[in-house]
């Protein structure tokens, strides 16, 4: 690969992912003191990285579409002798289409903050913290290994805390960014585990070497390697990756802290929260798709299928203008991570970008609409009127036309209409959840798709009657004005994105488009035995059967011979001794026959061992073919069903928004404990409250008592012990050991008093004593 | 019964005795220097005495004619710092000097 001409694909794209960490560490230093300017720089990288990204996509997807992941490799550091860690980063088709989302949505919501935020004082600060933002989530994409993946994936979590609380003044903002970066928490903790299981089985991070690995290679005899040598292990980890996503992703049960971190401001929302981040988790998936087996792929969908339905539900009927578009969001992913979780890789992939252009366009057109709502609060001086409650909005379509266009048809290609973007990708996942429903019998995922996408055009419609048809309901809506030009330049172009003819020149059927075409779903790697059969390439079953059917040969031959040989020496014995024991021949040949029919049984490497796995249809044609064509066939009627129930949300909504033929208020109290249960969430958040959060809180206060009792009770015992010690010892040091001080002090003392009268100086004294002394010793000693 | 040794003993120790009492009690540092003589010439005594009594032939008088010697070369010495003294306290009175205490 190497001496090919990439068209330094690699190259440019670490300078992508390396400008706007420029910016963001030149904004952080020096933006205070260029002010406005700081915009622009950030603005202006954004555009030289979505230029660079555009080539790349387009070198990519032209010259090198089948070439697959085109990397690069170094080694980091090095743990002990012999285990260097590796790392680095890769462009493959999925990466270089992510590259362009981020880069042309991080642009375009540059290019609205520079006139959104423009009264803010931290006006540089979030120039700076959507550049690292920009760098980590670029990071993300471009990994080509577990190791930067997780890194930039902490990094995206701390962008996202640093800007959902970005006006921490705001209680609820400050703790909407820990709720989400805690809820993140919980997830990155599965997603970490799972790294740990895979590198301490393969000794590597990079995604290739791991699913190739998992694989093996039964043409040359190199035996799949799983995690502790168990397909269960296998579907742990897999599972336990996908919690990052889960966490990322606002997927069940950690949704809870996308709706939050709607306190964040609304550029932040569109980009983070709707298009980029959040999508992040479902690229995760993707990305990791090899890996996962019949059992994991099933917990994904469920996941997402059940993520779809609940936040579905809970948009209808929430009044936030933020808030619907939040939960619309959760529902959107838990479609996207639902179709990778049915095997419909490439339509939920697909999915992943079409919604971040139709999103993205409807988060900014909100965000158009609460700056407008903003200033006519300003000119009215209104500060009380949540700027953000449908109910205080109304007739906009007549204020803020263009605002209206756009965010109409977002909402149009959201709800599944044909001839958008959304049409395409939502079809192609729910003829997806058909053709897995046909094949395993799990039929409750189409229902969930199903519903979930008539709530979406039930409430995304309910939304747009509220906010901008009618008559105005406050004073506040007759005062709004359509926004300057940047805001609504980005609006329009992501609009005109959601057409169908950017991805397939055929309206209703984007699987044979330029886009499905680059984005194959990648073979999987996991063995046989733990995957859904339909999931695997025809080609591996038909190896996989050569090489056992070879081994069994091998064996049944090697026995074969054995038993012949011995039968010979046997008769050879016979004819020796003369002696025609026909008995023992007779034993031998059993034994022969025997041993052949074990033999046959002992080939079937336990991983191989197909048949058990064929029980259900008995079918031998499930190969991803027969997938592929499944979903064709379910094609036509998913799409029947899908605007069926489209159309039905959106007549539904007019009925009672529009022509107010029934009454939203009755239709409440009608349903009345499904409403309530749709209006406060489920009561997911109070569930957390009364029993994660409660037995944490209440834990921590057993263990503060543990800790004021009994812990501070010892040290406290400890010192009185210590106090006690010390008196005594004190104690004895005065009176004892001060007192033999003392007493060799004045014994010294007295000593010298009487030895001073000798000294008297006079050397007429001195002679005498020694005379004396000097008598006294001849008299004693001599 | 003729002169013996004894009888030099006794007179060696009486000057010794003559001499260590000028010592001790005299305040005047000459007569303290001489009564210093006078123990050496009790020296001097008792070892003509053994050279003539104790069959240690001329050893003795060598020894005598050495602490002559070396008692004119005292007197000299002693003179001087008598001299010294005489100018650092403008007298000579021994028992007066007592620095040596301090």
């Amino acid at each position: 690969m190497t001496q090919e001409n990439l068209l330094m694909i690699p190259e440019i794209s670490v300078v992508i992912l390396l400008l706007p960490l420029l910016g963001f560490l030149f904004n952080i230093f020096f933006g205070k003191r260029i002010g406005r300017l700081s915009s622009t720089i950030a603005t202006g990288i954004m555009g030289i990285c979505l230029a660079l990204a555009s080539y790349i996509a387009f070198t990519k997807f032209v010259y090198y579409p089948d070439n697959g992941m085109i990397q690069l490799k170094f080694d980091w550091f090095t743990l002990g002798p012999g285990n260097a860690v590796s790392v680095g980063i890769g462009v493959d088709n999925m990466t270089a289409m992510m590259l362009v989302v981020v880069t042309l949505i991080s642009f375009l919501v540059h290019l609205f903050s520079t006139e959104y935020m423009r009264d803010d004082k931290r006006y540089s600060r979030f120039f700076a913290y959507l550049g690292i933002f920009t760098f980590s989530m670029l990071g993300i994409v471009i990994a080509n290994n577990f190791l930067f993946m997780y890194i930039f994936w902490e990094l995206v979590g701390l962008s996202s805390y640093l800007l959902i609380g970005f006006w921490y003044e705001k209680d609820s903002a400050a703790n909407a960014s820990k709720k989400a970066f805690i809820t993140n928490r919980v997830g990155d903790l599965g997603f970490f585990a799972g790294i740990m299981i895979l590198f301490f089985t393969y000794r590597t991070f990079f995604f290739d070497d791991i699913f190739a690995k998992i694989l093996g290679d039964s043409l040359h005899g190199i035996a799949p390697i799983l995690p502790f040598n168990s397909g269960f292990w296998l579907t742990v980890a897999g599972i336990l990756i996908f919690c990052g996503a889960i966490g990322k992703s606002a997927q069940f049960p950690l949704h809870i802290w996308l709706p939050d971190a709607m306190e964040g401001p609304t550029p932040v929302s569109a980009l983070i929260h709707a298009a980029t981040m959040v999508a992040a988790g479902v690229y995760l998936t993707a990305r990791v798709f090899p890996m996962f087996t019949a059992h994991a792929l099933l917990f994904v969908a469920y996941t997402g299928a059940i993520t779809a339905f609940l936040a579905a539900t809970i948009a209808i009927t929430q009044n936030d203008f933020k808030k619907v578009l939040a939960y619309s969001t959760v529902s959107q992913l838990g479609y996207m991570v639902m179709g990778i979780g049915v095997g419909a890789f490439t339509n939920g992939f697909f999915h992943l970008v079409t919604h971040a252009w139709f999103k993205a366009c409807l988060f900014l057109a909100s965000g158009s609409v609460i700056h407008a709502m903003h200033h006519a609060m300003h000119h009215l001086n209104d500060h009380h009127t949540d700027p953000q409650d449908i109910r205080n909005m109304g007739g906009l379509r007549k204020t803020m036309p263009l605002t209206y266009l756009t965010f109409l048809f977002a909402t149009i290609a959201i709800s599944g209409v044909p001839f958008t973007s959304g049409f395409l990708s939502k079809d192609g996942i729910l003829a997806g959840t058909l053709a897995f429903a046909q094949l395993t019998g799990n039929w409750l995922i189409p229902i969930a798709g199903f519903g979930a996408a008539g709530m979406t055009a039930f409430y995304m419609f309910r939304l747009t009657i509220e906010a901008f048809h009618g008559v105005p309901k406050t004073k506040i809506a007759t005062q709004t004005k359509e926004n300057k030009f940047v805001i609504v330049f980005p609006l329009v172009l992501l609009a005109v994105m959601s057409f169908w003819f950017f991805y397939s020149a055929n309206p209703i059927d984007a699987s044979k488009g330029w886009f499905a075409s680059r984005m194959k779903a990648p073979a999987t790697s996991v063995p046989t035995a733990y995957q859904f059969r339909f999931l695997v390439p025809e080609e591996r079953l038909k190896q996989e059967e050569e090489a056992q059917e070879k081994l069994e040969k091998a064996n049944v031959d090697e026995n074969t011979e054995k038993l012949k040989k011995r039968i010979h020496e046997e008769l050879e014995i016979a004819y020796a001794t003369g002696q025609e024991n026909r008995d023992s021949v007779e034993k031998y040949k059993q034994e022969f026959l025997k041993n052949k029919e074990e033999a046959k049984a002992r080939a079937r490497h336990p991983l191989m061992a197909k048949k058990s796995m064929k029980d259900g249809s008995g079918e031998k044609e499930e190969f991803l073919t027969v997938f592929e064509e499944k979903i064709e066939e379910a094609h036509l009627p998913a799409m029947f069903i899908s605007v069926l129930i489209a159309g039905l949300g959106i007549l539904l909504s007019f009925t009672v928004y529009q022509f107010k033929a029934m009454n939203s208020d009755n239709l409440a109290n009608q349903f009345g404990l499904l409403y309530r249960l749709s209006y406060n969430k489920w009561y997911i958040d109070e569930i957390y409250d009364a029993s994660v959060i409660w037995f944490t809180l209440n834990f921590s206060k057993v263990l503060g008592l543990f800790d004021l009792k009994v812990i501070d009770g010892i040290v406290n015992l400890t010192a009185w012990v210590a106090r006690l010690a010390g008196q005594a010892t004190g104690i004895f040091d005065n009176v004892v050991v001060d007192g033999l001080v003392n007493l060799i002090a004045n014994v010294t003392g007295t000593l010298g008093s009487i030895m001073r009268k000798f000294q008297t100086g006079r050397v007429q004294t001195y002679i005498g004593l020694t005379i004396v002394v000097v008598i006294l010793l001849v008299y004693f000693l001599a | 019964m003729g002169i013996g040794l004894t009888h030099y003993l006794i007179l060696s120790g009486i000057l010794f005795a003559i001499g260590l009492f000028a010592v001790i009690t005299r305040r005047n540092a000459i007569m303290v220097l001489m009564g210093l003589e006078l123990i050496l010439n009790s020296a001097n005594i008792n070892f003509i005495a053994f050279s003539r009594f104790g069959g240690i032939n001329l050893d003795g008088q060598v020894a005598a004619i050495f602490v002559i010697v070396l008692a004119v070369t005292e007197a000299a010495i002693a003179l001087a710092i008598i001299l010294n003294i005489y100018q650092n306290y403008k007298h000579i009175r021994i028992d007066e000097i007592n620095k040596l205490k301090e």
